[in-house]
C-alpha cells in the first residue's frame, strides 16, 4: 500500500517538472505585474494558456450581436430594443445569481423557476383589490420571504439530511409548480396593470417605469464617482500598508471602462423610443435596482465570512469542516439565498408581464438560469464562479432569446439555440482548462 | 518559546536563539500507558511516548503499527481506552480537535486539508477570518500570512493571493504547515510530510520542520522514509504491531537499527 502511495507520489511530482511556469498561469495576472504593460503581457499568456476568463463570453455575445444585427437588418442594435433585450436580461441575470449561490457549493437548484412563479403570483395576489390590497412593499418582502424559506427547506434536506441536492430541488420543481397552480385558482391569471391602483402601478414600473432621462445621467455621475473613488482609494490604502497593488494603469482602465459602459447604457436608454407625440425614454428602473443586489451580492461572496466559507466548501468540504465551518448552516442559508433571489426575479417578472399566470414555464426559466451562470464561467462543480458573472451569462440568453423572437423564430428553434449555446459555452470552458492545467493541477 | 506569528501579544518574537535544545527541555506532551482497541483489534498497547519543545520527534513505524491512531489519539479524533495524556505535566481529556486546538495541538495531515479554489492568505484563515465591521479583513490577513511565511523561511511562492492549485507540493505542503503553526501553536505534528514531494522539494519541507523547532515548537514528524527522518530528527520512537519498541536521541539509532525495529520489534545493534 505504501508502495503504491509513494509511486503516485513520484509520478505526479514528475509532471509538475516547472512548477513556476505553472504558477505563472495560474495566478491572476493583477497580483504579479508592476505596470499595465506586464499585466496585459501576464493577461495575454493566461489567455494563450487557456485560462481565458471572460473573453470567450465577450466574443459571444459580439458575434451574436453581429449576427443578429445583419440578420434582422438593424432592428436588433435599435435603441427601443436594446432596451428591451436588458430587461429581458436582467430576468435572466438574476435567475443566474440565484443559482451561483448553490453552484459555488457544487449543488444545483432545480427548483428555482417555479420558487419564481409562486413569488411572482404571491405578490401578484397580494395587491388585488378587491382582495388584500396589501401595500407593493410588504407584498415583495412576502414573497421573498417565502422564496428564501422555500429555499431554506430545500437547503436543510441537502445539508442535514445529505439527500442529493439535484433530487430534493427536482422534487421542489413539481411542488412549486402545483403551488404556483393552487394559489392562482380557477382564473389562472393575476394582473396589476391597473394604472389606478396606486400597489399595482408601482410594481408595474419596477420594469416599465423609466428614470428620467436628466436623472439617468446624474445617478450616473454618482455611481461613476463612487466606483472611482472605492476603487482608488483600495489601492492606495494597500500601497500604504505595503501590499501589492493592482498597477496604476490597470485601475484607471478599470474605471474608464466602467464610465464608458454606463454613458453607453445611458445613452441607448436615453434616446426617445417611443412617437414624437408621445415620449418614452430614460432608463428602466430594474437597471439600477438590478444592480444594488448585485452589488449585495458581490460584497455578501467576496468580502464576508459567509462568502468566504461558500467557496470552501465548494473547493474542498473536507477542509472547510476541520477548519470549523459549520458546512450545514453554510450551505442551508445558501440556499435560502438562492431562493430569496430567484424570489426576486419572479418579482421582475411580474412587472415585466404586468402579471402572472398558470403559463410561466418555469421548467425552462431554471434552464436558462442555469445556463446563464455556465455561460458567466461559473463551474457546475463548485467552488469557481463569480456573482457578476451571471451578468454577460444573462446577457448572452437575453440576446439568444430577444434576437430569435424578434426574427420570428418559432419557440422550438429557440430552445435548441439555446442549449447549443450552453453546450458550447460549457466545451469552451472544460477545453480551454484542460489545455492549461494538464497534469497535477488538473481541476474541473 | 516564540511563536513564528510576529505581533501576537502572548509571545516575544525572536527570543529564542536558534538550535538552543537542551536535553532538559520542557517535555509538551507525554502519553502514558495508552491503550486504543477497535472491536477485536488492540492497535495501541500500553504506549508511553514524550514529546519535548524545541525538538523534532520522528515516530517511525511499517503499516498497521499503529502510527495514525496514536496520532488520533494525540488530535482529540479517538479518546484513548486506558491511560493518560499529561500536557506540560498536567493530565489532560482531548475531545476534539478543538481541544486539541485550544492546546496548542495542530495537526498537518497528509491530503493538508487545503481548498485549491482559495488563495495562500485565504487558506491560511479558513475559519478564523479577521473581521472588521461585518467585512472581512483582508489587508491585515494578508500582511500577517505573509509575516509567517517569511518566518518559516517560506520564500518561492510569488505571489501569497495565487490560489493554492498553482503550487508545488513543496509549496502547499509549506502552506499547510505555517496555517498549522499560525495560531501560537506549541506543538504540530506532520503526517508523512514528504510522501510524495521530489528530492528538492522534500529538502525545502525538512528544512521548514528545522525552523519549526528552531522557534522552539515540539515537532512530531510521522514518516515512512526513514532518509528523511534521520536527517531532521532529533529522537526517535518507533511502533511495532501497537507496541512502543524503541525511543531515545536519535543519536542513538541508524538507518539499519530503525528498520530492524519497525519490521522486528527488536534491534541486535
Amino acid at each position: 500500500m505504501a508502495q503504491v502511495e509513494d509511486e503516485v507520489g513520484r509520478t505526479a511530482l514528475d509532471e509538475e517538472a516547472e512548477p513556476s511556469a505553472a504558477a505563472e498561469i495560474a495566478a491572476p495576472p493583477e497580483i504579479l505585474a508592476e505596470s499595465l504593460g506586464q499585466y496585459l503581457r501576464a493577461w495575454g499568456r493566461r489567455v494563450a494558456g487557456g485560462e481565458s476568463g471572460a473573453l470567450p463570453v465577450v466574443l459571444a455575445l459580439v458575434i451574436i450581436a453581429v449576427a443578429f444585427e445583419i440578420w434582422t437588418q438593424g432592428l436588433f442594435l435599435s435603441p427601443q430594443n436594446l432596451v428591451n433585450l436588458f430587461i429581458q436580461s436582467m430576468f435572466f441575470m438574476t435567475l443566474g445569481m440565484a443559482e451561483i449561490f448553490v453552484l459555488l457549493l457544487g449543488e444545483i437548484d432545480l427548483s428555482a423557476g417555479y420558487v419564481l412563479a409562486v413569488a411572482a403570483g404571491i405578490a401578484g395576489l397580494l395587491v388585488q383589490k378587491p382582495g388584500p390590497d396589501w401595500p407593493w412593499w410588504l407584498a415583495i418582502i412576502t414573497a421573498l420571504v417565502c422564496s428564501g424559506v422555500t429555499g431554506a427547506i430545500w437547503g436543510l434536506l441537502v445539508s442535514r439530511l445529505h439527500l442529493p441536492s439535484f433530487v430534493v430541488t427536482l422534487a421542489g420543481l413539481l411542488i412549486m409548480w402545483g403551488v404556483m397552480l393552487v394559489i392562482l385558482g380557477n382564473a389562472g391569471v393575476v394582473s396589476i396593470s391597473s394604472r389606478i391602483l396606486v400597489n399595482q402601478h408601482v410594481l408595474y414600473q419596477i420594469v416599465n417605469g423609466n428614470i428620467p432621462p436628466a436623472a439617468g445621467w446624474v445617478v450616473l455621475a454618482v455611481l461613476s464617482l463612487l466606483f472611482a473613488g472605492l476603487t482608488i482609494s483600495r489601492d492606495f490604502g494597500r500601497r500604504r500598508k505595503g501590499l501589492v497593488a493592482p498597477p496604476s494603469g490597470l485601475t484607471v482602465l478599470k474605471i474608464a471602462f466602467f464610465v464608458a459602459a454606463g454613458i453607453a447604457v445611458v445613452a441607448v436608454c436615453n434616446v426617445n423610443r417611443g412617437s414624437s407625440l408621445v415620449v418614452l425614454a430614460g432608463v428602466p428602473w430594474v437597471v439600477p435596482i438590478v444592480l444594488v443586489v448585485l452589488l449585495l451580492w458581490v460584497v455578501l461572496l467576496q468580502r464576508t465570512r459567509f462568502g468566504r466559507y461558500v467557496y470552501a466548501i465548494g473547493g474542498n468540504p473536507d477542509a472547510a469542516r476541520r477548519a470549523g465551518i459549520r458546512l450545514a448552516t453554510v450551505r442551508t442559508w445558501a440556499f435560502a439565498l438562492a431562493g430569496v433571489t430567484a424570489g426576486f426575479s419572479g418579482i421582475l417578472y411580474l412587472s415585466w408581464q404586468g402579471g402572472t399566470s398558470t403559463n410561466v414555464n418555469g421548467g425552462q426559466y431554471v434552464l436558462y438560469g442555469v445556463a446563464a451562470a455556465v455561460i458567466g464561467g461559473t463551474s457546475l462543480f463548485g467552488g469557481r464562479g463569480k456573482i457578476a458573472q451571471a451578468v454577460l451569462g444573462g446577457l448572452v440568453i437575453g440576446a439568444i432569446y430577444n434576437g430569435l423572437y424578434l426574427q420570428g423564430v418559432q419557440v422550438q428553434w429557440q430552445l435548441i439555440a439555446t442549449g447549443l449555446v450552453l453546450v458550447g459555452a460549457v466545451l469552451v470552458d472544460t477545453l480551454s482548462r484542460r489545455g492549461t492545467l494538464s497534469g497535477s493541477a488538473t481541476r474541473i | 518559546m516564540t511563536s513564528p506569528v510576529p505581533g501576537q501579544e502572548s509571545s516575544a518574537p525572536g527570543a529564542a536563539p536558534a538550535a538552543s535544545v537542551s536535553p532538559g527541555a520542557q517535555t509538551l506532551l507525554q502519553l502514558r500507558g495508552v491503550d486504543k482497541h477497535f472491536g477485536a483489534v488492540q492497535a495501541l498497547y500500553h504506549v508511553d511516548l514524550d514529546l519535548p519543545a524545541a525538538q523534532v520527534t520522528a515516530l517511525c513505524g511499517d503499516n498497521g503499527a499503529g502510527k495514525s491512531v496514536l496520532t488520533r489519539c494525540i488530535a482529540g479524533i479517538h479518546q484513548p481506552d486506558r491511560g493518560e495524556i499529561l500536557w506540560k505535566g498536567h493530565p489532560v481529556h482531548i475531545r476534539g480537535p478543538r481541544d486539541a486546538a485550544e492546546l496548542g495541538i495542530e495537526v498537518v495531515y497528509q491530503d493538508l486539508a487545503l481548498a485549491d479554489n482559495l488563495d495562500i492568505v485565504q487558506n491560511m484563515f479558513l475559519g478564523r477570518e479577521r473581521v472588521h465591521r461585518g467585512l472581512l479583513n483582508e489587508d491585515s490577513m494578508e500582511r500577517a500570512a505573509a509575516d509567517t511565511l517569511r518566518n518559516l523561511k517560506v520564500t518561492t511562492v510569488r505571489s501569497i493571493r495565487q490560489p493554492v492549485a498553482s503550487l508545488s507540493g513543496g509549496q502547499r505542503q509549506a502552506v499547510a504547515v505555517a496555517k498549522a503553526v499560525m495560531w501560537n501553536s506549541k506543538l504540530v505534528l506532520l503526517d508523512e510530510p514528504t510522501a510524495a514531494l521530489g528530492v528538492v522539494q522534500t529538502r525545502m519541507v525538512l528544512d521548514l520542520v528545522r525552523t519549526l523547532r528552531d522557534h522552539g515548537l515540539g515537532v512530531m514528524v510521522i514518516s515512512h522514509n526513514l532518509n528523511d527522518v534521520l536527517q531532521v530528527a532529533d529522537r526517535i520512537a518507533v511502533l511495532h504491531l501497537g507496541r512502543k519498541v524503541a525511543e531515545g536521541p536519535a543519536t542513538d539509532f541508524d538507518l539499519q537499527s530503525v528498520v530492524e525495529y519497525m519490521t522486528t520489534g527488536s534491534s541486535h545493534r
